[in-house]
């Protein structure tokens, strides 16, 4: 399958955050016009620096629905944004359709469709006017754009708001807005940054068919997300990201497949964890067992069995056990057990 | 439809019809919330129009000449404003808080034509204010003598040059600062520039402050307020309008540099 989209050796390193005592300017890095600032990430050089992507490689396909997987801070907004010509690499190359993001960006522009992590209207216009301004933003004359305003506004069930000022509409409308603004000059691929974040749950599961219903007519989609149902659901494969680098590519079945066996008990406790953990991993039941400061993570061949004699042995190590969580394999125990820490 | 066959890659926008696209939005949202752009960029000048140009004269005061070298001092003040009012506040509202300008910056044209077009839309925006406060001027003034309207076209040439400028500098501001500080823009910037801009007094006038004189030539608001002058009162000594000119299209020059510069930086993280 030709690539709909290829990063070799994607980099972005944000400048220095402003010092604190600079109050005038607003914080993260600079030119995150939609989303949130990006990313995060590992700081080097104590702190100068922030390393939101560290060396990228990704190949999309055509027509594939392609999660980007990982927490706050994973480099995942950093990503769409370069995609999107939005941010320009450090180093590296990126391409949209064979066009490079950063030497021909009208030609990916052209391509391309967006829908932003928080909805961003022109709340000077109404909603229709959205629509079709931004498909003469692509050269499209009302007279091809307002039919098509008027199905998209039908199809995401908001035709009724069509005249309405977007201050009127709820987030979930407005999200849907977005959805039929990036749908408008009919676009090759559509980038979704967390498309469902702040939704009710309602929404998101109509959400989720639109977007099946966007692959189903053969468009490329990448969305980010830190919700692994959602990317389990709906994409045809995922990358795992955290910290500006891929960890794991794959579908989600063969990603599930490569989970830690056994159930994952983690356990909270209110001294170190690494005083017991030994003492842990050689209790019947238990896979495998690791520490993270007060955190303790058993895999376990048994379920939820291996509870008790695990708090027998931090309760006789002294310490007591403040929370507890089970969660069966799944791309979060896979996600945990690469990263060291949970998504939420 | 298939992915394929997408229209807009079938068809790509040229950057004319997208800039005229750009512009129909502006003047659509312009059109809407007209008299508050009215009331905004032309109440100060306004206010000043009445105390200075009415009040005062009529309580002998100011000279009847005084007005004279008002009226195109508050034509420049109102134009000023206005250009660098409507580019800047929406940029720092788009940039800061709202993101709305994305869907722009999503347009499959050059970074730069979307700032471009902002500043034409303000230089539009300039102009019209002062159409608008030229006849309420005169009103408000009753007849001034040196008033002519003979050199429209020269009105209207120092109208669009020092809006351009205005609006320029209003890209540059607009993108340059901090949400939390746009207040300090008017108090620390465009107030001495309107008290030090010749368009209270003509810039003769200052012959009894030399150094302040040759000061105030760093400021653009003297060269639209002289600009203004030549044009509509020329009988009255003035800043000749070929200095005027020159001087207007280096200020285009320099700010709209500045402000495209900071405007890609905005837009391209």
């Amino acid at each position: 399958m030709p690539a709909a989209i290829q990063t070799r050796a994607l980099r972005k390193v944000y400048p220095a955050p402003p010092a604190p005592k600079r109050r005038g300017r607003a914080p993260g890095p600079p030119g995150q016009a939609g989303g949130s600032p990006a990313s995060s990430s590992a700081a080097i050089g104590g702190g100068r620096e922030i390393v939101a992507l560290k060396g990228l490689d990704l190949d999309i396909h055509e027509g594939e629905f392609f999660g980007l997987l990982g927490p706050n801070g994973a480099g995942k907004t950093t990503t769409i944004g370069i995609l999107t010509t939005r941010v320009r690499p450090t180093s590296g190359s990126a391409l949209v359709g064979g066009a490079n993001v950063d030497t021909d960006a009208v030609r990916v522009r052209q391509r391309i469709g967006v829908v932003p992590q928080r909805p961003n209207p022109d709340r000077s216009l109404n909603v229709l006017e959205n629509l079709l301004f931004h498909a003469a933003y692509f050269g499209i004359h009302t007279t091809v754009s307002l039919p098509r305003a008027n199905a998209l506004l039908e199809q995401l069930s908001i035709a009724d708001k069509a005249h309405a000022k977007v201050d009127e509409m709820s987030g979930g409308q407005q999200q849907r807005l977005m959805i039929a603004r990036a749908l408008i000059h009919e676009p090759h691929v559509i980038f979704l940054d967390e498309p469902t974040v702040g939704l009710d749950p309602q929404t998101r599961l109509s959400l989720w068919d639109i977007l099946r219903q966007l692959h189903g007519e053969g468009r490329t989609i990448v969305m980010t997300t830190h919700y692994m149902e959602e990317a389990d659901k709906l994409c045809d494969r995922i990358a795992i990201v955290d910290r500006g680098e891929l960890l794991e590519l794959d579908t989600p079945e063969a990603l599930k497949q490569r989970a830690p066996g056994g159930t994952l008990v983690e356990i909270t406790v209110s001294g170190e964890a690494s005083q017991v953990v030994d003492r842990v991993r050689s209790l019947d039941g238990v896979l495998r067992a690791e520490a993270q400061a007060s955190t303790l993570r058993v895999y376990s061949d048994r379920g939820g069995r291996v509870i008790s004699p695990v708090i027998a042995v931090v309760e006789d190590g002294g310490a007591s056990v403040t929370n507890i969580s089970l969660t069966e394999p799944s791309l979060e125990t896979l996600f945990v057990a690469r990263t060291g820490r949970k998504l939420d | 439809m298939t992915a394929a066959t997408s229209t807009s890659e079938l068809h790509p926008a040229r950057a004319s019809s997208v800039f005229f696209a750009l512009l129909r939005r502006d003047v659509r949202v312009a059109r809407k919330e007209l008299a508050f752009f009215l009331l905004r960029t032309t109440m100060q000048p306004l206010l000043f129009l009445v105390v200075f140009g009415y009040l005062l004269p009529k309580m002998n005061f100011l000279g009847k000449g005084y007005q004279t070298a008002l009226l195109p001092g508050i034509l420049a003040v109102s134009l000023s404003l206005s250009a660098i009012q409507s580019v800047a506040l929406p940029m720092v509202q788009d940039f800061g808080w709202t993101k709305e300008i994305e869907d722009r910056l999503l347009a499959p044209v050059p970074t730069g034509l979307i700032a471009a077009e902002k500043i034409v839309a303000g230089m539009i925006q300039g102009v019209i204010a002062a159409a608008f406060v030229l006849p309420i001027a005169r009103l408000v003034m009753g007849p001034i003598p040196a008033l002519t309207l003979s050199h429209a076209g020269e009105v209207l040439l120092v109208g669009i040059l020092g809006s351009m400028a205005f609006s320029s500098l209003g890209m540059w501001l607009g993108t340059a600062i901090a949400p939390q500080q746009i207040g300090l823009m008017f108090s620390v910037i465009i107030a001495p520039m309107l008290f030090f801009g010749c368009a209270y007094y003509p810039w003769r006038g200052l012959d009894v402050v030399p150094v302040m004189k040759y000061l105030v030539l760093v400021n653009p608001m003297v060269y639209v307020a002289e600009g203004m002058r030549a044009a509509l009162t020329p009988s009255v000594p003035h800043m000749p309008l070929s200095v005027v000119g020159v001087a207007l299209l280096i200020v285009v020059a320099v700010f709209w540099t500045l402000g495209m510069r900071s405007f890609h930086k905005r837009a391209i993280g």
